[in-house]
């Protein structure tokens, strides 16, 4: 149901953006008004969850510790999965950033028979998981041809890494497949096993199917249809450049494109996509277990009730002093 | 209880989710999967929002008029001081990779129990009054009213988390449902659902020093009783000071330790060993628990009953604190105890006096554990130890959650005991170190009334112990934490038989050769030990 909702939802968005751009010819509206609304609600947001994030006291130094503490000289610890200073930290979240440490050491838990609890390695949702991030950012800093002139070299050269198969022109990218492949692949699983139906909600399709339109709307442009990529590169370079112009001509597939990536990027900072910014706050990854070495301070350290030895003594003096103890006040 | 329970029964889990969707599948609130609220008094004494008379299985949870307005204050409240409450609520993408992790989901097939879910009731109504699109969007956004029925839901399954953290080590945020559940438990608090068996002990530690209520004259009692049974072992009366002024070291153990049984075992080590080394130390009656109760209710009565350590530390003038085998505790003074309560600029960083070591890990809090302190004597060749002593055990280890998951204490205990013992198996990769699975009893949910829930949920322990019990003939598990010593022979007993629980310094003691003692024959549960068995009986 609720995938139905998110999959309707984008049918729904890609319909306005055909109909608006292409019947009512509003090219000017989703060529330049809603982009521009689009990154200002990006940027705007993001930088104000992060900051509403960091400005947050960490009353509490919790890291999970994952590995042996640094303690006796001759006990090997584990300075990355317990870290004991900022350096394995900053290890331990790159590691986590770039290489989803933690998802790796997924495990599969299964009942059998007898009873006997069985842990079974699980490394799909990782390895789903990391196509699907790597190529979106692969495919996002390519674009950067588009709204460049000249193209940096840097961008040629992670195009000519990324492409590897040549039928003709032009030359298809991996990372073209890997995530069409890898948003399947995350939409399916949350359909088929039924512990992840029943956690899913509208918010967690809905991202996958709109990424999805935009990976196959962008695919059928490059590949099937020819868009004018000349007129393309002007309306992006303008907008960039804040200098908006809009050619005619231009199909309206790209208009859908650039109408569905707008809705995404106003739609992340409101949504669970910001865990890209949130993962680096996260301080049960992001500080040393270090707290029995240096003091950890709470801002707001509460003044609490306490219960002191004194008024401790005065309610047990008598038993204390019968039974041989010793005596603050006699 | 357990009795009543059947094992095929109790097995037959289905990890499939009802029909009907979450929000709309209410908690089975019974005698089982519950703990009683907590007594009047004890909620008074520690001058609690609420006190009543009250049990989670009546109809009315008598909950003040504005309750929602506290609830609701509370989470703002705590969204301001809690980056990790903040984020936690902020970032989750449901993916699932915690769900299977928790023990109780794993033993009870109950989807909120799926650590993911367990947060996701407190989210849904974060979403509802917090967040943008949770107010616009409402249900479609995952958002959802505050109720009276979601209130109970939050008792229910906060009260059925043991904030292990197993879940966190396995999320890609490092997402901590024990810190959520934390959370929950306060905000609980603040209009008066507060369980007993933490409340309870709370309020005797607050008053007496101790979760068990015992009092300064009953700690003597115990202490000297320690020392004659401790006598009857070894021939040698020990010397076991209480609140002695200008000791150098203040000891601290969890109550159960000096009352309770298997920990009794190793407080018994704990004295043959301070005896050996000639070690100059006292115990304090004041500061006679190291474990905190606190933990599972609030930071606030967490650093209420915490701050004794220090406070008796510097009255006493030691120069150092030195702690004993406790899970929750260690979570406290690792990652709490100095920033709560300290600095403990009073006291000078740990420095055994047997060997020198000075314990630099510990160079703030001044408090070290005491398998490190063991350990470190250990290793520069301080103790001769008859690891033969030990021959009647196959011996097998329990990483208790917090000293694996909030510290990272893993090879210490692992060292003593290879040291002092000859048959070491580990249970599964999965089940041990940062993997380890709780004991199904910790924080606070170690009660009679909960005992489904305690041996569903501690199932996947119970099934690793099973699997070195058929494998290697384990007769013994090992932990170093006062909860599990207190719920794992009842959960042992179900899943397995013929395992018995004991502390590392049980082990130590039994092999530690003393000077002067006299010939051993009897191990510190006071059974003859290997090869002395007839000669007990002469
Ligand atoms: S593993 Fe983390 S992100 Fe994934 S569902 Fe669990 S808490 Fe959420
Ligand atoms: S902290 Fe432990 S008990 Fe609580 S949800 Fe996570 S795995 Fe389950």
């Amino acid at each position: 149901m609720n995938a139905l909702i998110s999959f309707v939802a984008v049918i729904v968005l890609i319909i306005i953006s055909f109909v608006g751009a292409q019947t009512l010819g509003l090219s000017y509206l989703f060529a330049v008004i809603i982009p521009y609304l689009a990154i200002s609600i990006f940027i705007f947001g993001f930088v104000y969850r992060v900051i509403k994030w960091a400005r947050a006291p960490v009353p509490f130094r919790i890291p999970t510790t994952c590995g042996q503490q640094k303690s006796l000289s001759w006990i090997k610890n584990n300075p990355i999965e317990n870290p004991h200073n900022w350096l394995g930290a900053f290890i331990r979240m790159a590691l986590e950033v770039l290489l989803f440490r933690s998802l790796f050491k997924n495990t599969k838990t299964t009942l059998k028979d007898g009873p006997r609890l069985v842990y079974g390695m699980n490394q799909l949702l990782w390895l789903g998981g990391l196509l699907f991030h790597w190529s979106f950012l692969i495919i996002f800093i390519r674009h950067f041809r588009f709204f460049m002139e000249p193209v940096p070299w840097c961008i040629k050269a992670l195009e000519n890494l990324d492409g590897f198969l040549q039928i003709g022109l032009p030359v298809v990218f991996m990372t073209d497949i890997f995530i069409v492949a890898a948003v399947t692949y995350l939409v399916l699983r949350r359909l088929t096993d039924s512990k992840l139906r029943y956690i899913s909600l509208v918010a967690d399709f809905f991202p996958l199917f709109l990424i999805l339109a935009i990976a196959v709307t962008g695919i059928l442009m490059r590949y099937f249809t020819k868009v004018d990529i000349i007129g393309v590169k002007d309306i992006a370079v303008g907008i960039f450049s804040f200098n908006p112009v809009v050619p005619d001509g231009i199909s309206s597939l790209f208009f859908i494109h650039l109408f569905l990536v707008s809705v995404l990027i106003s739609y992340f900072p409101l949504s669970k996509l910001m865990h890209m910014g949130g993962i680096f706050l996260s301080p049960t990854r992001n500080l040393a277990n270090n707290n029995r070495v240096v003091r950890h301070i709470n801002p707001w350290n509460p003044k609490v009730k306490m219960h002191t030895y004194e008024e401790y003594e005065d309610e047990f003096r008598e038993v204390m002093r019968e039974a041989g103890m010793p005596l603050d006040k006699e | 209880m357990s009795e009543t329970l059947k094992q095929e029964e109790l097995v037959q889990i289905d990890y499939k989710p009802p029909g009907t969707g979450w929000m709309d599948t209410k908690p089975d609130i019974r005698k089982g999967k519950i703990n009683w609220g907590a007594v009047q008094k004890s909620v008074e004494y520690l001058d609690l929002p609420n006190p009543r008379k009250w049990s989670p299985t009546d109809d009315d949870w008598q909950l003040p008029k504005d309750w929602k307005k506290i609830i609701l204050e509370g989470m703002r409240e705590r969204i301001e001081k809690f980056r990790t409450f903040q984020v936690f609520m902020d970032i989750c993408v449901r993916c699932g990779a915690c769900a299977d992790k928790c023990h109780f989901f794993i033993g009870s097939g109950d989807p909120k129990n799926m650590p993911v879910l367990r947060a996701e009731l407190l989210r849904a109504v974060y979403r509802k009054e917090f967040t943008l699109a949770g107010k616009l969007m409402g249900k479609m956004a995952g958002a959802r009213d505050l109720t009276e029925d979601v209130l109970k839901e939050w008792f229910f399954y906060f009260f059925q988390c043991t904030e292990c953290r197993r879940c966190s080590v396995f999320c890609p945020y490092g997402i901590d449902t024990a810190e959520i559940t934390m959370m929950g438990r306060e905000l609980l608090s603040l209009v008066g659902l507060e369980i007993d068996w933490i409340t309870t002990p709370a309020a005797n530690c607050f008053r007496t020093g101790n979760h068990l209520g015992i009092q300064p004259h009953g700690f003597q009692d115990s202490v000297d009783f320690a020392v004659d049974d401790l006598e009857d072992i070894i021939g040698i009366k020990v010397e076991a000071p209480v609140n002695k002024k200008g000791a150098e070291i203040l000891f601290v153990v969890p109550s159960a330790d000096y009352f309770g049984d298997p920990h009794y075992f190793g407080f018994l080590g704990y004295l043959a060993l301070f005896h050996e080394i000639g070690l100059d130390y006292t115990f304090s009656s004041y500061a006679s628990e190291g474990g905190n109760f606190g933990l599972f209710h609030s930071n606030q009565m967490m650093k209420r009953l915490n701050s004794k350590i220090y406070m008796e530390a510097k009255r006493l003038g030691v120069k150092w604190v030195l702690g004993g085998e406790c899970g929750h505790m260690w979570r406290v003074i690792n990652q709490y105890m100095d920033t709560m309560n300290g600095p403990a600029d009073f006291l000078e960083v740990p420095k055994s006096p047997i060997t020198g070591t000075v314990f630099e890990n510990a160079r703030s809090t001044k408090m070290v554990h005491i398998t490190e302190f063991t350990a470190d004597l250990i290793k520069n060749g301080k103790l001769k130890l008859d690891k033969s002593r030990n021959d009647q055990w196959r011996i097998t280890f329990h990483d208790s959650c917090n000293p694996a998951r909030a510290m990272g204490i893993l090879e210490e205990p692992r060292y003593i005991i290879n040291s002092v013992a000859n048959n070491f198996f580990e249970m599964p990769e999965n089940c041990i170190k940062e993997q380890t699975f709780c004991c199904g009893g910790g924080a606070g949910l170690g009660t009679e009334e909960n005992m489904e829930m305690r041996l569903r949920g501690g199932l996947p322990r119970a099934n690793a112990v099973k699997y070195v019990h058929d494998k290697h003939g384990v007769n013994v598990l090992t932990c170093m934490c006062a909860i599990d010593k207190a719920v794992l022979p009842t959960l042992i007993d179900y899943w397995v038989s013929g395992v018995q629980i004991g502390s590392v310094h049980e082990l130590v003691g039994n092999a530690l050769v003393i000077k002067g003692e006299k010939e051993r024959t009897l191990d510190m549960r006071s059974d003859p030990l290997p090869g002395k068995e007839e000669t007990e009986d002469v």
